[in-house]
């Protein structure tokens, strides 16, 4: 009892004001607004401000309650309505494709980054992170000019013979691959190289010595040793990837449903905010395992890392 | 991992990545200069549209509210993620601290959307109860989802650059007499502001350049840059985006030159110093 | 214990005055009972202690042996499980440590990386609000004393690892602590400079006067610094003594083992007298030249040091009883270390008996050498009787 009591009283002040600052704004902006978003995907929608009606209600001293499952259920009803089903199976597929590909640009990119001089090393991650610091926006616009059907692509081709009419390249599942890889491609990348560079040569000179080849030993050593970053950039990767919205918007077109447009435009379009809030839920818990083994890899990082 | 020997097939493939990367980058910057207002075709050089820039007033104005955002998100996620970093750090056990740790880390990799869309539910929730009906959309609402996003990036940064740091020098404050308060902002801040400003930089530029929850928190009149240029770029080509776009590029790419040079230049010296002063105990 | 402290006569006061040679207060430091355990693991267990106003004295064992927690227990850094801290009477455990008139030097030094040498030396003091003039007065003393005057204005970076070292130094004795701590004090400087620093540091501590608790996992620096030294082992002290204490009259077997090198027999107590016992080995028989407290028949073991073994080429003739305390073996491993040389003798029952021969001559007549079959003998003084 004495144990609990003096748990509870705050014994040092600076602790207690440390801590709940920033958990108070979490609770208050981050717990709260997800609450209200579950509450919200239980309500039923109605013409109106709101437009939903309300969950919780007075009526005879009796507190009632409406849950109404039907926006979470309508997701999942394939007879009826197939495209949300469809929008987060596509959703989760781009995510895992532009993985997939950034991983596979992205790791020898990194680990020759990894391997150059550490001389010219600076010049080269500058020139990584500096696309990130532009606006990511402009960057994924420009994309529109490249690949319009009257844009430098479509001319450059035309120009060298290949193709006698232009392309359609825009707002087609490439041109959104292209865009999601490129807008991630850092995401990959910086994870990987921070790991990569801590990787000791002497392993791989040991590994030479006891006779692998250097194909055997990049898959023996350097593979499973830079793990960690290859879980953490295609974390970074995957799990924004899946509720991406501007690339889809700018880059995609009607056939590339994506999760993060379909929530827009039940929301702006269709005003259905039960229906946007149960999409969110879902969403959520969609990411929310990979989110888990992002942040066991992250606890482990952290915590000095057990390699 | 450092051997300075790439070969060709290595080269080729980094060659290629900045490439890909800095293509749309080099188009931005050509179009802006160029005559024809819908082709990507170079039909002559001209600086029509950085005139055009100066008097248009949407973007201008968006220009300054995201100014404005930014550097009160840059501010509030600094002291907030220094806070969580703190917390992280230094507090192993307290009530709740799992969930702290997942809330804090979230909106690192939560889609924009979603955090946007719980906020503005939020907001609308707020706006529906008598007390808080003086609540707008607008500045205020786009500055905290601003800041929730950011203060995850600060707490990452700051947080890392607790854990390189030596703790003892905060016991040795302590042991010298100072109160943990003293110890806070005599000891641990001064040797954290590198942190605080790449923090804050980082945090910055993430709120002038979102798009997402801004649009979704942003209500009559408030239109950031990132929403007039979104709603352009919807459209078609603009080429008073291009043009934004390159000074965009021109001023991120002498801050982060500079700022490299600076840090470079820094590093050097002190190298030197260190094996100057490391000779002292062989003499 | 008092006669311990008189090694070191020249007190001087923190003040700066030679204080009288008084009878050294041997309860200025008195630690009770203290325990701290970290979640259900104990890491200091049941440690009472007493140290004397002036003294250096060593806390030794390996790592892990609970030495750092008991210093940092001392610094307040740690709150004991139970016991009593007590300096110059006054209960200081539940002080917070910025209260303690206590300071540390840390292992890795913890100067503060952005102030200058001038300002690391000058914190503690600006947190007491001395004023200006009297902090310029003591931290140019203090300079003075490490001689770092030059250096003031340089940063922490800007300085060598031993000039580092004596920086914290003076930040450290700045405050005039009544009790200073030494973390590991050389433990980041390399060898060579390490011999040289001992003295410097052990002349400058003297000379302020300062009662020192300094805590090492070198068993040299403690001896050459410390005028007594406890020997810890998972959170215990096992003896407490004066450095030619412990290493000749080790109180157990741990110690005898830990301080120094140390050859043990295994054997039984077969005749025991008020002057002397003799115990049996599977190697030889051992007359001891002294009594001991035991009973005939116990399990005791023989320590021999090393450097207490002469080897020769003939069966020793010189020995008071012929057939006592010497064994043939055959050199199976030798290494030459330049001032002396390290034998490794393997003798019938497999033991391997270390020996080491100082280098008194430059040429000598004899050396063995690989193979050789030698003899070991030592005097009845020269073993220590272990019965734990």
């Amino acid at each position: 009892m004495r144990k609990l009591i003096t748990r509870l009283i705050p014994r040092d002040p600076g602790r207690s004001f440390v801590i709940g600052v920033p958990y108070l704004w979490l609770i208050l902006f981050f717990l709260v607004p997800f609450l209200i978003v579950l509450k919200i995907s239980m309500s039923e929608m109605q013409v109106g401000v709101p437009p939903f009606k309300p969950l919780f209600g007075w009526a005879d001293d009796f507190l009632s309650v409406r849950i109404y499952l039907g926006n979470l259920f309508s997701l999942f009803d394939v007879a009826n309505d197939n495209l949300y089903a469809v929008t987060y199976l596509s959703s989760l597929k781009y995510a895992a494709f532009t993985t997939l590909l950034c991983l596979f640009i992205g790791f020898p990119f990194a680990y020759f980054l990894a391997r150059s001089r550490p001389t010219i090393r600076p010049v080269l991650m500058m020139l990584v992170m500096l696309p990130f610091w532009t606006s990511f926006l402009l960057r994924v616009y420009a994309w529109k000019g490249i690949l319009a059907n009257h844009g430098v692509l479509n001319n450059l081709m035309i120009w060298l013979g290949v193709i006698d009419e232009p392309v359609r390249m825009l707002h087609t599942p490439f041109s959104l691959m292209i865009g999601m890889v490129y807008g991630y491609l850092p995401f990959m990348v910086l994870p990987l190289y921070a790991n990569l560079v801590k990787l000791d040569v002497r392993f791989l000179e040991a590994a030479a010595d006891l006779g692998a080849t250097p194909w055997k030993a990049f898959w023996l050593i350097t593979v499973p040793l830079s793990k960690s970053g290859i879980v953490a950039g295609s974390m970074l990767v995957f799990i924004p990837c899946v509720g991406e919205f501007v690339i889809p918007d700018l880059l995609g077109g009607p056939e590339t449903l994506m999760i993060g447009r379909v929530l827009w435009d039940e929301l702006f379009s269709n005003n259905d905010w039960p229906r946007a809030a149960a999409v969110a839920v879902v969403t959520i818990l969609l990411i929310i395992v990979p989110l888990a083994i992002f942040n066991k890899y992250q606890a482990e990082q952290q915590g000095g890392g057990r390699t | 991992m450092s051997t300075g020997r790439v070969n060709w097939f290595g080269r080729g493939w980094l060659a290629a990545g900045y490439v890909f990367l800095y293509i749309p980058i080099f188009l931005l910057i050509v179009l802006s200069f160029n005559q024809s207002r819908q082709d990507v075709i170079w039909t002559g050089f001209t600086l029509n549209w950085y005139r055009e820039l100066l008097v248009d007033k949407e973007i201008i104005d968006g220009f300054i509210l995201s100014l404005k955002i930014a550097f009160l998100t840059g501010l509030l996620s600094v002291v907030l993620g220094t806070f969580a970093a703190f917390t992280l750090v230094k507090y192993s056990r307290f009530f709740g601290r799992t969930a702290f740790v997942g809330m804090v880390n979230a909106p690192l990799v939560m889609p924009e959307v979603i955090i946007g869309l719980s906020l503005l539910l939020l907001m609308v929730s707020l706006q529906n109860t008598e007390t808080f009906s003086w609540i707008s959309r607008g500045m205020f609402t786009i500055l905290i989802g601003h800041a929730l996003v950011g203060m995850a990036y600060a707490t990452v940064v700051v947080q890392s650059r607790l854990q390189e740091m030596d703790r003892s020098i905060e016991e040795a404050a302590m042991d010298l007499g100072c109160r943990p308060r003293q110890v806070f902002f005599l000891v641990t801040l001064p040797n954290i502001t590198q942190a605080l400003m790449s923090a804050f930089l980082l945090t910055f530029t993430l709120s002038l350049d979102d798009v997402v929850i801004s649009q979704l928190l942003s209500g009559p009149g408030s239109s950031t840059m990132p929403i007039v240029i979104f709603s352009r770029a919807r459209l078609g080509l603009d080429p008073r985006v291009n043009a934004v776009a390159t000074l965009t590029i021109l001023v991120v790419t002498i801050g982060v030159i500079a700022s490299s040079i600076y840090l470079a230049r820094l590093e050097r010296r002190r190298q030197k110093e260190m094996s100057a002063a490391f000779s002292a105990d062989a003499a | 214990m008092g006669e311990l402290a008189s090694g070191h006569p020249n007190v001087v006061a923190p003040d700066g005055t030679l204080a009288a040679a008084a009878p050294a207060d041997t309860h200025f430091l008195r630690i009770e009972k203290l325990v701290k355990e970290f979640d259900g693991l104990v890491a200091v267990d049941n440690v009472s202690l007493d140290i004397c106003k002036g003294e250096i004295f060593a806390l030794l064992g390996s790592s892990g042996c609970g030495k750092s927690t008991l210093l940092r227990m001392l610094a307040g850094f740690e709150m004991p499980t139970s016991g009593r801290i007590f300096l110059d009477g006054k209960d200081i455990a539940a002080l917070p440590p910025y209260i303690r008139p206590i300071n540390m030097m840390f292992q890795s030094y913890a100067l503060f990386p952005h102030l200058t040498v001038w300002d690391n030396v000058a914190f503690g003091l600006k947190r007491d609000g001395l004023p200006k003039d009297q902090i310029a007065e003591r931290v140019e003393k203090m300079l003075g004393l490490v001689q770092l005057k030059p250096y003031a204005k340089r940063k922490p970076h800007q300085l060598s690892g031993g000039q580092q070292q004596r920086v914290a130094l003076a930040r450290s004795l700045a405050k005039r602590p009544q009790l200073m701590l030494l973390d590991e004090p050389l433990g980041a400087l390399d060898k060579k400079l390490r011999e040289r620093t001992q003295l410097e540091l052990v002349n400058i501590i003297e000379s302020v006067g300062v009662t020192c608790v300094m805590v090492t996992h070198d068993q040299e620096e403690a001896m050459t610094m410390a005028s007594r030294i406890a020997i810890m082992s998972e959170g215990r002290i096992l003896q407490v003594g004066a450095p030619h204490e412990v290493y000749e009259t080790p109180s157990c077997r741990f110690v005898a083992d830990f301080i120094g090198n140390v050859n043990l027999f295994e054997g039984k107590l077969t005749e025991d007298a008020s002057d002397h016992v003799v115990i049996e080995t599977p190697e030889c028989t051992h007359y001891v030249g002294h009594g001991i407290t035991g009973t005939e028949g116990m399990a005791v073991s023989v320590a021999i040091r090393p450097e207490k073994i002469r080897i020769t080429q003939q069966p020793p003739s010189d020995l008071a009883r012929p057939a006592c305390n010497w064994v043939k073996g055959e050199v199976v491993d030798l290494a030459y270390l330049g001032s002396y040389t390290v034998y490794h003798l393997k003798l019938a029952t497999g033991m391997i008996l270390k020996a080491t021969v100082a280098s008194v001559e430059r040429l000598p007549d004899w050396q063995p050498t690989w193979g050789d079959s030698v003899f070991a003998s030592w005097d009845e003084y020269a073993m220590v009787v272990l019965t734990q």
